[in-house]
Formats: structure tokens, sequence, C-alpha cells
């Protein structure tokens, strides 16, 4: 480890910590519906969208209502997505002539991207047409993002409003998250990455003659404006499959730390809205807080084991850190933090291969999306997640003062005790139970390129990336076959839709509630000791399920490594 | 009263009485129906059924003598929870049982009409209205109220405390209790209630907690402890998976002890004994509540409402001064003031007469003869005396000028009026003295706050708890007395309807509202507080809108109530983190062990350094059970209750019952360990 490596990453968490504010502010305007200076530009056209739709914004909306618009929602743009790439053969903007993809290929990808996952079981450059990444695929960054960000303002709303019926308006939470946070950010965002050497174009490819006349096809594309978005959405498809390690995505380390710094934006900014929200920022700050000592915690183990690398590693003579997988561009700790980032927050945009990672330092990313993306998390879905843990947090611990838990004025009773641990199981569901399959089967062991316990890992990391919506791959597995599409497809869609069920519900029941004003007898949910409350129930509930899967995994693949073993 | 210090007669947890029957109970409570009451111990049950069945059919590979040691602590396990549960119902139990005896041999004496003498019934036949005798060595029939006589009375049958207690005529020592024994003198007892409604008859039903149901918070409770379960069988039952990747396969009871060890069995175990055993420390504080609801309530109580006389001051008023008017002499107004007061018996009377003889030296004693007392009544609100033509009054200052037609507007009622004003600002209670017509002067009479109060008041409000004082006095006196004890607010002047419309309005801002009473005015206000406290002495109507009931009609005990319900949550609280801290111990102990076979590098996950694979087990499991009954007096105790506020309160459990929790099984199972080698069990 060396002093650059930890300025890089305190630089990180200072500009973050810095940002949370300003742009918290700039979302609980969204949140309450002001009005701001782009409403002037915008704001036509908002209006413009609600008639052209005959919405009206200010309908309120029961969960139930919030949450059948939202599904009903994200389910036609799934059909429409599966409908471009099952036809892409067929559709302009194809110049190298893709074909369409199989049914279950498609169907995976349209869940992914719904899902805000965005697991690429092919290579973008080689299976999918401009069309297809512009129009199936970057929609749904936009609008998983923006679905997610709505979701968590619905339950910011179950927590602030009293006595309501109501969360608000999905479709005006959508459209206004789209129109007024992550389009313009990302036109300025875009142009940067321009600016910077990111291709924009509608050129598929070029041809090039190498240094030594060979012929070299280089894709290109849109990228820039695919990037942006991929990032501050916590997507995380690459338009290339190297991702952001590939040069063309990624090209200079200051790119690499706006590009970190994206995937967290919105999430840090969303911790500070919901301490607005229900009038405490310090509620906001602890949240925030908790979410940083586990993310510096993680991502000092990861960077000390990639920066100690591996005794066999040394007895090949290759000294210093281990850098199988990594970029030469970004190094040790950039490559360390951008893991840590990208599987905090259920982006999954990866600028190093999590495979050749050492065995505790690809530990990490994995645990990362194992304890449910609460780390900052994805864009809306991290802030709700981590709120489900703060209800059983407060629940488990808020007795040990004598009264009814409460949370930010809200009694936590059978109920919401009841949604947030059916939102919380289907995680641990899903992750083992998908895991489990694969490990026994012929079709699941076909997957995996290692074996022995690292081939484990790869399948474990597999399922946990699409049940977390994470999307990004530990490398090494094949997962393109209609085993993995199916069952990866359906962890997926389960990861996601099984958990905002429940959290709605559980919103609504909050709304219906009576405030109850905070005393001296209240169970303080700001200040160091609800923070670090916070961060073990996180570890203990959400960490202790999965610790046998882990000590199979990466656990045994270390400790077989360390006694010179290999597979 | 019975008793004052607060506390609840100590009976040991662990007599020979109470063990022997819950053991028995033990066994009794695993029939199914019952355990699936529970179902983190169902669990437990089934898969220590399922172990049993798999050994009795030789389908388990391990060997015979490891084997059976883990059935064995599986099923004490399960046995430890029932026994925990049986032994927090068993002192109710026994209580009920000596109440239907005492129940079944009371008789009554039923007085027939005027001077006809008695007639020896049964107490069943006893309607409201009945009047009986109850004699020295008698126990009194029937819940009642006292009309004639002063008796003292044993109460022990109901209260446990065998002091006796005076009961007597008028006032509010005049309810009685059936199956209570008058130990001296004789008393008329007027019937109060219906055969089969009395205190006895809720008591039984109560302390026996035959129909107790699930409160609110243990409902919810029991959802988390079902959703750990669920997500740890996903965890272990995924688990031969696993290990069939890795080429090998996991025995199936060592997959049950991971089980077991790890959904919460210690929390689960003991949950239905801790609402039980909160129950009934309310009970031994003789506070009857109606439901267990009401009892959690109280903890999360935000604001008491108080009445003043008896709760924040002495019930009586004392006189502390004499003011007199200017151009009256001292000793004149003095001896009015003791001549009106001699004849009137109530304290305020007699402390009149005191000061009258201690600040002034007037000695007189007797009332000449011929002397016509003037009795107080509502209507006039004044007293006196007439000695032959003159006339000495004593009342309200408002009524002493309407009694003397004319003098409202003299320069003396002016000065009157200003004292009077300086009385109430002062906090005390003015009473006017006129003689033949002209104003003397007026009585401080002063409210004296309880000792200690104070203090109390404080206490709550580091708790959070705000404090409002309810008083029919004005709100000069009333601010003043309120600034005195440190309350936080007044109602003065306070209505029946005043009261219930402060109470929808704290609970309309979100806040639980806990008070007490004891009239048939009260009732309303005691239906809608979330906590009410009716008197045991007060009107069937009271007593019957209130959700609980205070048997020692002691209103200071509304503080106490709150100290016990946050109590019964807190231990429950700290047990669950306790409970869920422990795991983390448990799955170091059992993955090495497990896993070793496939990996043999992951011994160093045994950071316990356990002596091997199968006493590492045994060891988790034991833990796991003996967890239980060492756990047992602490359920029932209820865990320390010291007020202060929330953050103090978290820290103290957090690092007690959380850090506690995490670290105490790492050396726990450490210990078991090198016994279990030590002893050649595994």
């Amino acid at each position: 480890m060396t002093w650059q490596g930890w300025t890089l990453i305190l630089l990180f968490v200072g500009i973050l910590v810095a940002l949370a504010k300003p742009v918290g502010l700039w979302l609980f305007a969204i949140y309450e519906g002001q009005r701001t200076p782009l409403h002037a530009v915008l704001g036509p056209v908002e209006r413009g969208f609600y008639r052209l739709a005959g919405i009206d914004p200010d309908e309120e909306q029961s969960w139930k209502r919030y949450a059948l618009h939202m599904l009903t929602f994200n389910l036609v743009l799934l059909l429409f997505t599966y409908a471009i790439l099952r036809l892409q053969g067929l559709l302009p903007l194809n110049t190298p002539g893709m074909v369409g993809l199989t049914p279950d290929g498609a169907m995976n990808t349209a869940i992914s991207f719904t899902t805000n996952t965005n697991w690429q079981w092919y290579s973008g450059e080689a299976a999918l047409s401009n069309l297809s990444q512009m129009l199936g695929l970057t929609i749904h960054n936009f609008l998983s993002a923006a679905s997610g960000i709505a979701l968590a303002f619905a339950l910011f709303r179950g927590f602030a409003r009293r006595q309501a019926n109501s969360l608000g308006n999905f479709w005006a939470d959508v459209t206004r998250v789209t129109l007024y946070v992550l389009l313009p950010v990302c036109i300025v965002y875009a142009i940067v990455l321009v600016a910077s050497g990111v291709p924009q174009t509608f050129t598929q490819q070029i041809v090039a003659t190498t240094m030594e006349g060979a012929q070299q096809t280089i894709a290109l594309g849109p990228v820039a404006s695919q990037e942006a978005i991929k990032m501050l959405g916590t997507n995380g498809g690459g338009f290339f499959n190297a991702n952001s390690a590939h040069p063309f995505e990624n090209p200079s380390a200051f790119v690499n730390l706006i590009q970190m710094l994206s995937i967290f934006l919105l999430g840090v900014g969303l911790t500070y809205c919901f301490g607005k929200a229900v009038g405490n920022t310090r509620q906001g700050w602890a949240i925030l807080s908790a979410m940083l000592i586990l993310f510096l915690a993680g991502t000092t183990i990861v960077y000390w084991q990639e920066a100690a690398s591996t005794p066999m590693l040394h007895a090949h003579g290759l000294t210093g850190g281990n850098m199988e997988g990594k970029e030469v561009r970004f190094g040790i700790a950039a490559s360390a933090l951008f893991s840590v980032v990208t599987t905090a927050a259920s982006c999954g945009a990866v600028n190093a291969m999590h495979d050749s990672f050492t065995a505790l330092g690809g530990l990490i990313p994995l645990l990362n999306i194992q304890l449910g993306e609460v780390v900052i998390g994805g864009v809306g879905a991290g802030i709700y997640g981590f709120l489900l843990f703060a209800i059983l947090a407060v629940f488990v611990a808020g007795l040990m003062v004598g009264r009814t838990p409460e949370y930010v004025g809200k009694k936590i009773e059978a109920r919401e005790v009841k949604l947030a641990v059916l939102a919380i199981a289907i995680l641990p569901l899903c992750i083992l139970g998908g895991t489990a399959i694969a490990s026994v089967t012929t079709a699941g062991l076909a997957g995996p390129l290692n074996k022995g316990p690292h081939g484990f890992s790869e399948i474990l990391y597999a399922f946990t990336s699409a049940v977390g919506n994470n999307g990004s791959a530990f490398g090494g597995i094949t997962s393109g076959t209609p085993f993995y599409n199916g069952l990866l497809g359906v962890c997926m869609w389960l990861g996601r839709f099984f958990v905002i069920v429940p959290m709605l519900a559980i919103a609504g029941s909050l709304a219906a509630k009576k405030y109850t004003p905070a005393t001296a007898g209240s169970f303080p949910t700001t200040g160091g000791l609800w923070v670090g409350l916070l961060v073990g129930i996180i570890l203990i509930l959400g960490g202790l399920t999965f610790l046998p899967s882990l000590a199979l995994g990466p656990i045994a693949d270390h400790v077989t490594m360390t006694a010179g073993k290999n597979f | 009263m019975a008793r004052t210090d607060g506390k609840a007669p100590a009976k040991s947890l662990f007599t020979a009485d109470l063990i022997v029957p819950a053991i028995a109970d033990a066994f009794r409570k695993l029939d199914p129906r019952q355990l699936i009451r529970n179902p983190v111990m169902f669990v437990t049950a089934t898969v220590a059924t399922l172990l049993t069945v798999l050994l009795v059919i030789g389908q388990e590979g391990l060997p015979i003598g490891f084997n059976l040691q883990l059935i064995v602590w599986l099923w004490l396990t399960v046995l430890f929870g029932t026994f925990a549960e049986a032994l927090a119902e068993g002192r109710g139990k026994a209580q009920a049982a000596s109440l239907r005896d005492t129940k079944a041999e009371l008789k009554a004496k039923r007085l027939l009409a005027k001077g006809a003498g008695h007639e020896a019934v049964a107490a069943s036949a006893l309607h409201v209205g009945d009047v009986v005798l109850v004699e020295t060595g008698d126990l009194i029939p029937s819940d009642g109220e006292v009309i004639e006589g002063v008796a003292s009375v044993n109460e022990a049958a109901i209260t446990g405390e065998s002091a006796p207690v005076i009961r007597e005529a008028g006032g509010d020592r005049s309810a009685v209790t059936a199956g209570t024994r008058v130990i001296s003198d004789q008393i008329k007892v007027r019937v109060t209630v219906e055969p089969g409604q009395g205190f006895l008859d809720r008591m039984i039903a109560l302390v026996e907690g035959a129909e107790r149901q699930k409160t609110p918070n243990e409902i919810a409770l029991t959802i988390l402890l079902v959703g750990l379960t669920i997500i740890f069988l996903i965890a272990v039952g995924t688990i031969p998976f696993f290990a069939r990747y890795a080429g090998g396969g996991i025995p199936v009871a060592i997959l049950a002890a991971l089980l077991i060890t790890l959904i919460p069995t210690t929390i689960a175990a003991l949950l239905s004994a801790i609402g039980i055993a909160g129950m009934d420390r309310l009970v031994r504080f003789n506070v009857l509540a109606k439901s267990g609801r009401a009892v959690e309530a109280a903890g999360d109580i935000d604001v008491l409402l108080l009445d003043k006389t008896g709760t924040i001051t002495i019930g009586d008023r004392q006189a502390s001064e004499f003011r007199i008017l200017s151009g009256i002499d001292r000793n004149m107004m003095a001896t009015a003031a003791l001549l009106a007061s001699l004849a009137d018996e109530t304290p305020e009377g007699r402390s009149i007469v005191t000061l009258a003889r201690e600040s002034f030296g007037i000695a007189t004693t007797q009332l000449p003869k011929g002397t016509e007392v003037i009795p107080f009544t509502a209507q006039t609100r004044i007293s006196g005396v007439k000695i032959g033509d003159s006339l000495i009054q004593k009342g309200a200052v408002d009524s002493i000028l309407k009694a003397n037609p004319g003098i409202a507007e003299t320069a003396a009622a002016t000065e009157l009026r200003r004292i009077t004003d300086e009385i109430a600002r002062a906090g005390g209670t003015p009473l006017a003295v006129a003689q033949d017509g002209v104003l003397l002067g007026a009585v401080f009479l002063k409210d004296i706050v309880k000792a200690g109060i104070r203090e109390r008041f404080a206490e709550l409000r580091r708790m959070g708890i705000r404090t409002v004082m309810i008083t029919g006095d004005n709100p000069l006196t009333a601010a003043a007395i309120a600034a005195e004890a440190g309350v936080d607010d007044f109602l003065a002047q306070a209505t029946p309807e005043d009261k219930l419309a402060l109470i929808r309005k704290e609970q309309a801002e979100g806040r639980l509202v806990a008070m007490c009473g004891d009239g048939t005015n009260d009732a309303p206000a005691l239906a809608q507080a979330d906590v009410g406290v009716a008197m045991n002495t007060g009107t069937q109507a009271a007593r019957e809108a209130g959700n609980m009931v205070d048997l020692d009609s002691d209103p200071t005990k509304l503080i106490e109530v709150v100290g016990l319900g946050k109590q019964l949550l807190m231990t429950r609280g700290s047990l669950t983190t306790f409970s869920v801290a422990n795991d983390v111990a448990k799955y170091f102990a059992i993955i090495p062990a497990m896993f070793t076979v496939l990996y043999p590098g992951l011994g160093v996950l045994n950071v316990m350094r356990l002596a091997s694979p199968e006493s590492a087990i045994l060891s988790a499991i034991i833990f796991n059970a003996i967890i239980i009954p060492m756990l047992v007096p602490l359920a029932l105790k209820g865990v320390k209750y010291t007020p202060m506020e929330a953050g103090s309160l978290l820290r103290r459990n957090l690092a007690i019952y959380g850090l506690g929790g995490l670290i105490a099984p790492f050396v726990g199972i450490k210990i078991i360990d090198l016994a279990v080698t030590g002893l050649g069990l595994a």
C-alpha cells in the first residue's frame, strides 16, 4: 500500500461527503416537487409528457396503486426491450449486421436492464446493434435508475407523512427524476467524457492497420452517452465487454475518479435527502456514516490484500502487488477502490477483473453485494435497502430502551417487521438457492472456468450479482447458456421486485401511522451508538447468512492457496 | 398503606415447590398443539424428532455416542424452553390455587332488616346492596364498602403482605376485598359486586394466565424470530449442495446442530416467560392489568397526568399563616379562627387550631357551653360557630363576602382580595374569617408538596416523560404548586371534560397518555387514556373504565407502573440482542468443524482452538441449550432498570447484552469444550 493510494481513497471519500448536501438538496427539491431553475426550460417538457400520457401529476397514489403502476411500467419496458433484442437484425442502425438474440438471451438481457442489474452474458460490441444499445438498453439505464429513486421517494414519504394514505405519484416521480436529475447531469457528464477522449459516434467500427501491418477492427459507437448514465444510474452495463477497463470507456485516471464519484453521487445525496425529508438531517448523516464505515473497511481489506498479493505469485517472481487482471493505467489502489465502489453500489461496472483478485480481495466485492448493497447502494435501491435494515435494527435494539421501537417518529410494529424480513429474506433465498442448484447440476457446473473453491466463488458471484441487481461479473463464468440465462433472469427479477413490493407496503403502512415526537426517552437514531449498531446489525443479519458459502468459496480458496494447493 | 416502599414481596424463584411442578409441566408442554405457538421451539422439536427417528432406523453415519449426545441436548433445548414458561406460570398457578381455596371457604353474615340480627349465607348468594357483618377472625365475603366501623384487616391473601391495614367507614379507606381477614374489631360492609365478578375472581383468571394473549410487541418479535429462522433454514439447507460441489457430504445431525444453534432459540425459549413474569411483577406490585397490551403501553407513555392531591401534595392542606387585615387585632383574628375550627375535625381545621395555639398562644381548648356549631355545606361553603350573639364565620373568600351583604364594597374587602391573590400566587388556598360581619383576615392554607416528588419528576423528565398536574385549584395556585413540585405543566380548575380534552389533544399529537382516577366522572378519561389506572377504592365505573386497577389506591404508583412496562420491553430487547449476537461465536465453532473435512485449511476459522470437530459441535449445542436455564432468573426478574435517558440506557444495555452476547459464547463454548474433552465425551 502506498501513500498515493491512500490519498486517492481519502480524497474520494472527502469529495463525496462534500457533495452529499448539495446533491441531497437538489434531490429534495425534486422529491418535494419544488420549482427549480431548470423548470424554465424543462417545465413545458414535463407538462407535455403528462398531457401526452393523460397523467395528473398531483393525483396521489396509495402504495398498492404506486406499486401496480411501477410494475406495469417496468413490465411494458421489459417486453419492449425483449422485442428490440429479438428483432435487431431487422431493425435500423445495424451496420455490422448483428442477428437477433436467442429467446433466453433476450429475456435475460431485458430483465437485466429493467432491474438495473445490467448483467451481460454477451459482449456488447459483438452482439448488439447500435439501436439495441441506444434504444433497447440505454432507455433502461435512465428509467430503472429513475424508478429506483422514485421508490426511495415513496419510502421517504412513508416516514415523513402523518396519517396519510398515499405515497405520491409514480409517474410524476419518474418523470421529474429523469428530467431534472438524470438528464441534465448526463448531458454535462457525457460532454466531459467526450472531451476526455471517449468516443461518441454512429460509426460502429473502424479498421486500422497496426505497426506490424496487421488489420485490426476497432469497435466504436455512441459510448460517452451510455457511459454517463451507466455510472450515474448505477447500471454498470458497459458498451464494451471490458467495461470500464476499456480505454474507450475509461480513458484516464481523472475519468476513473469521476466515474467512481458518479457511481456514489446520487446514493450519497439520497441519504441527505432522507434526513431532510424526515425533518432531521442528522438522521441522514448517521446513515451515511454507517455506510462509509462499511465502505472504508471493505476498501482497506481489498487494497491490503491486492497490495500484499499472494505467496504463489511471489514464488513465480512476481513481486509487488497482484496486478493480474488490472489495468496498468489504474494500478492497485484505483482498481481496489473501484471494485468496492461498484459492488457497494449496485453498479457493476468494473475497471479490473474481480476474478483475478486475491481470494480475500475478491471476497469483499462478493460480501458487499450479499449485504444487500446497502453501502451507498444503487440509486434509490441502496437507501431503501438500508432503511429496511434500519427498521430491523431499531426493532431488535430499540426495545432495550424500554419503549415500543420507533424510527424517525414512526412506530415499528408487527406489519413492518414482517414485510422487512420478507424483503431481506429474498436475498439469501435466491443467492444461496440459485448457487445450490448450479453447484450440483451438469448445466450449472458447465459454467465456471475454474475448479475447486474458486469455481464455486464464480458461481456464487454470478447469483449474488444477479439477485443483488449488481451486474458485475467475477469473470471466468460462461453464463450465456439457457440454464444461466434463465435462472439468473429469474433471480434478477425476484431480487428487484420482491424487495420493492414489501418495501412499498411498509411505506404505505408507515404513512398511515401517527407521528410520535421524539423525547429524551426515544431511541436515539443519530450519533455514534446508532451508527455502530447499524453496522453491527448489517454485518450480523446480512453477513452471517452467507458465511458458510463464503467459507466454501473465497475463504477456502484463500486457505488452500496459502497451503500451496491448486485446482 | 400495605406497602409504600414500592417493592414487590420477594419470593425466591427457585424453591422446590415451584420447580418440581414446573419440570412436570415442561414435559406436558411438549404437546405439539401447544408447542406450535412458539414456532422457533417447534422447529427445534421437529429437528430433534427427525434426528431421533434417523437414529432409531439407523440412517445416520455418525458415531452413535456422539449422535446420541447431540439428540439429548436438542431435546433439552426444547425442554429448557418449556420449563422456563412453566416456571413463570408456576408462581401464578400456586397463587391462583390458594385464592381458589380462600374463595371456597367464604361465608357471610347477612344483616336482616334493622335490628333483626343476621343470617349465615354462602358468599355466592350475596348481591349488590346486601349488607354483611364481619367480625374479628372472619373473612370478608365479598368486595364492598365499609359503611360502619373500623377494623384492621389482613390482606395477605390478595397482596401477599401480612402487615394489617386499617379499613374504616367514609373516606378513601372504605373499600374492602373478598378473601381478606378482619383481625380486630368489626365492620358492616355493603356488597358492591355480583358473585363471580369480584376482585378475587379477576385475580384468579389473571394470575393463572389462562387466557393470556400475545401482546402486539410480542407478536412482532415472534415474527422477527420466525423470519430469522427461515433465513437460517435457507443458509443451512443449501450447505449440502455446496458440500457436494466440494466433493463431500455433511451428516444431517451436524447440519441440524448448526441450524439449532443459529436460530434464535434463546429468546424464543424465554419470550413467553418474560411476558408472564412482567404481568406477575405488576400483580405483586398490587396493580392488576386487564391486558398485557396495557403493560406494554405503560412503557411507551409520554405524558403522565397526575392528580395534585394525594400524588403531588400530601392529601391535607395545612394552615401556615394568618394574614390579618390592617386595624385588626392579631389575637382577635387568631382566637376567631381557632373558635371557628374547634368543632372542625378535618385535618385543615385541626391545623388551624394548632397554628393558633403554637404561634399565638391561644389556650382555649373547648367551645363555651351553648355554642351553636354551623357545619360546612357545599352550598354555603362556610362553617363557623355562634357563641351567644357573636357569629364567627370561616370559608371561601367569595362565600364570606356574599354571606355578609354590604361588606364587598368596603376597603377591608379590597384588602382581603389583595391578600387572597397573594396567597393563591404563593400556591396556597385562602380561607376568609369574619366575625359579626367584620372581616378579620385570611388563613393561609398551604399545600404540602410530598418530599422527594420533585426529584421523581426530574427523573421522569430525563426519561422523556412529561408530567401534567391536574387540579381543581385556580390557575394562580396551580402555577405556584406546579413550580414548587417541578411538574412540566398543569391543568387548573380541571373538570372531567377538560381532562378528557387534554388527553385527546396529546394523543392527536402522537403521544401516549397515562392517568389515574377514582371517580365516576373520571371514567371517560380513564377509558380514553392509553394507560388508565383506577383506584381500587374508586367507584365501579372508574374501575371498569381503566385498563389497570391499583389495589393500594396509591396514585403515585403510576410512575412505577411506567417503570415496570419499560422493564418488560427492555428485558425482551436485551435478551433478543443477546441471542442474535451469540450467533457469531456459534458460527466460528461449527463452520470450521463442519468444513475441515472438505478443506482442512478452514481450520484457521477455529479461532477458539476447540479440540476436535465433534467437541466443537457438541460444545456449541450444549452452550446453546444451557444458556436458556442460565438466563431464566434474568427473564423472570427482568433486567435492571434505572430511570435514565434513552441514550444512556441503550449504551449500557448494548454493552451488556450486545457486546456481552458477542463475547460470552466464545468464552462459554471454550470452557464447555475443555470439559467435554476432559470428560472424554467427544
